[in-house]
C-alpha cells in the first residue's frame, strides 16, 4: 500500500502543471456547448478546499477554465479580464469566442521562453449567430480548436478516454450534460488529485444551467 | 512615468519575467512542462508550373494525440504557403510573419518573392538562435517561377526541388528519392506528395490522420483539405449514451439570458481615407 502511496506522489512532482491537480472538459452540442471541471484545489497529494473555482464566466455566453498552477490560473484570468474588458469597451461589442482565444493565445505566446503554466480551454456560443465553439491551447498558446470535445488538466489521458467512447454529435443538452458528467466523474475516479466534487455549466441561446454533481470524495 | 490611472505602455516582443520563477521551480526538482509539439510529416515538390505542398494533420503531446485533424500548412500570402513543423504554437506565430508580407506587398505594389519571405523567416529564426524551434517548408510561386525552400529553426535555409521535413521526413524523402522526376504534371506531383505524406503517416508514429495538399500555380492556388483521410475511424454500432438522470445532481441553478431590447443603428460606411 505505502509503495503505491510513494508511486503516486513521486509522479505528481514531476511536472509543474500537476501540482495543484485538476480536471477540466468540454463538449460540443446541438447548439450549446457545455464545460465541466472538478472542485479541488491541493498542494500535491494534501487537499485544502473542494469548492475551489476553475471555470470563469468572461461573457453571457463565453466560458474559460485555466487548468494548471493555481496561482496561475488566478493571474492569467484576471489579466485576461482586463483586456476582455478594454476590448469591450473599446469595440463596444461582444467578443467572439475565436476572438477571445487568440486573445488568451497572445497572451501565452508573449511568455514564450518563460510560461505561465496554464493549459487554456474556451467554451462558448458566437455571440451573433449562437454558434458553439470550443477549443483548448498548451501552455505557450498553441490554439486546437474542436469539433467534439477538449479535455484539460491532470488526467487528460483518462478523459480523452471516456470521450473517445462517450462522445456522440449532436446532442440536446440535456444529453450534453450526462455525457460530459459521466466523463468527468469517471476519469477523476482514477486520478487521485483530481475529484471532490464537480460543476458542469451548460450553455445555450437563452440560458446558461450551472449544476455542481454528486461525486466520490476520496 | 507610470500610475494606476496611466499604467506603463508594456514593451513589445518577447516577456522574460517569469523565466526566474520557472527556473527556481525547475531547480527545486518540478519538471518543467512540454508544449505541443508537431510530430510531422510535410514535404513539398516543385512541377512543371507550380509547387505543391503538403502535410499531415496529427499533433502530438509526448505520446498522447492532441489533434486529430489540425493545420500545418498555413498562409504567408497569395502566392507563398508554408509548411510548420516542430513546436506547434511557434509555427503557428512565425508565419504572422505573412502581416509583414502583406505590408510589403502593398508598399512595392508587385507581388511578394519568394526568397523575400525566406529571407524574412530566417532573420527571425537566427535572432532566437534556435529557441523558436519552427522547421518550416516554405513554397510559393512568384515572377521567376516556382520555389521551394527548406528552413531550419536555428535560421539556416536551402533551395530545392523536392524536400521534406519533420519526424517522417525519412519516410517521405524515400519516396521522393524512388520516385521524383524533373517537370511532373500536376496530378502526378500531386499524388507524388500525397503518397510522401502516406509514407510519414503509416511508417511514423507522431504522423497521422489525413493528408491536406496545397497547389500553388501561376495566379491560382488550390488548398486542398482533407486531399485524402488516409484512415477512416471505424463506425461505432451502438450508442454508450447514458440514460437521463444518471448523474446524482447536488444543486442547480438556471441564468436566463434575457435580452430587454436590442436596437440596430445603421451607420453609414465612409471609405477609409487612403489619400496620402
Amino acid at each position: 500500500m505505502n509503495l503505491y502511496l510513494c508511486y503516486t506522489v513521486k509522479k505528481e512532482l514531476e511536472s509543474i502543471l500537476a501540482y495543484n491537480g485538476g480536471a477540466i472538459i468540454a463538449m460540443k452540442g446541438k447548439n450549446c456547448v457545455a464545460i465541466a471541471a472538478d472542485r479541488r484545489f491541493g498542494i500535491q497529494a494534501q487537499t485544502i478546499t473542494c469548492n475551489f473555482q476553475k471555470i470563469f464566466e468572461m461573457g453571457s455566453h463565453l466560458y474559460l477554465s485555466l487548468p494548471g498552477l493555481a496561482t496561475d490560473t488566478q493571474t492569467v484570468m484576471e489579466k485576461l479580464r482586463f483586456r476582455l474588458n478594454l476590448y469591450e469597451l473599446k469595440e463596444n461589442r461582444k467578443i467572439h469566442p475565436k476572438t477571445f482565444a487568440s486573445m488568451v493565445s497572445n497572451l501565452l505566446y508573449e511568455r514564450r521562453f518563460g510560461p505561465y503554466f496554464v493549459e487554456p480551454i474556451i467554451a462558448g456560443l458566437c455571440p451573433v449567430t449562437y454558434e458553439p465553439f470550443i477549443c483548448n491551447m498548451d501552455l505557450i498558446g498553441c490554439i486546437s480548436p474542436s469539433n467534439d470535445f477538449v479535455v484539460g488538466g491532470t488526467c487528460s489521458e483518462q478523459l480523452y478516454g471516456m470521450c473517445e467512447s462517450l462522445y456522440e454529435p449532436d446532442m440536446e443538452p440535456d444529453d450534453l450534460f450526462e455525457t460530459i458528467s459521466q466523463a468527468l466523474v469517471n476519469a477523476c475516479d482514477r486520478d487521485a488529485i483530481s475529484g471532490w466534487g464537480a460543476v458542469v455549466h451548460v450553455i445555450e441561446k437563452d440560458k446558461v444551467t450551472v449544476r455542481t454533481i454528486k461525486t466520490r470524495m476520496d | 512615468m507610470s500610475s494606476v490611472l496611466v499604467p506603463e505602455i508594456p514593451a513589445p516582443g518577447f516577456s522574460f519575467d517569469l523565466c526566474q520563477r520557472n527556473n527556481f521551480l525547475v531547480k527545486k526538482g518540478f519538471q518543467a512542462p512540454k508544449a505541443v509539439k508537431t510530430g510531422t510529416t510535410i514535404a513539398g515538390v516543385v512541377y512543371k508550373d507550380g509547387v505543391v505542398l503538403g502535410g499531415d494533420t496529427r499533433s502530438t503531446e509526448n505520446t498522447i494525440v492532441a489533434d486529430k485533424n489540425c493545420s500545418k500548412i498555413h498562409y504567408l500570402t497569395e502566392n507563398i504557403y508554408c509548411c510548420g513543423a516542430g513546436t506547434a504554437a511557434d509555427t503557428e506565430m512565425t508565419t504572422m510573419i505573412s502581416s509583414q508580407l502583406e505590408l510589403h506587398h502593398l508598399n512595392t505594389n508587385r507581388i511578394v518573392p519568394v526568397c523575400t519571405a525566406n529571407a524574412m523567416i530566417k532573420q527571425l529564426l537566427f535572432r532566437y538562435q534556435g529557441n523558436i524551434g519552427a522547421a518550416l517548408i516554405l513554397g510559393g510561386v512568384d515572377l521567376d517561377g516556382p520555389h521551394l525552400y527548406c528552413i531550419y529553426p536555428h535560421g539556416s535555409s536551402d533551395r530545392h526541388l523536392y524536400t521534406s521535413m519533420g519526424t517522417g521526413s525519412l519516410a517521405a524523402m524515400a519516396v521522393f528519392e524512388s520516385r521524383w522526376k524533373p517537370d511532373m504534371t500536376e496530378e502526378e506531383a500531386k499524388e507524388l506528395v500525397a503518397d510522401a505524406i502516406r509514407a510519414g503517416v503509416f511508417n511514423d508514429l507522431a504522423s497521422g490522420s489525413n493528408v491536406d495538399l496545397c497547389v500553388i500555380r501561376k495566379g491560382s492556388v488550390d488548398y486542398l483539405r482533407p486531399y485524402d483521410i488516409a484512415n477512416v475511424k471505424g463506425q461505432r454500432n451502438i450508442s454508450y449514451r447514458y440514460k437521463r438522470g444518471t448523474t446524482a445532481v447536488l444543486n442547480k441553478i438556471v441564468h436566463p439570458i434575457i435580452i430587454e431590447g436590442e436596437t440596430v443603428r445603421r451607420l453609414e460606411t465612409e471609405p477609409m481615407d487612403t489619400s496620402s
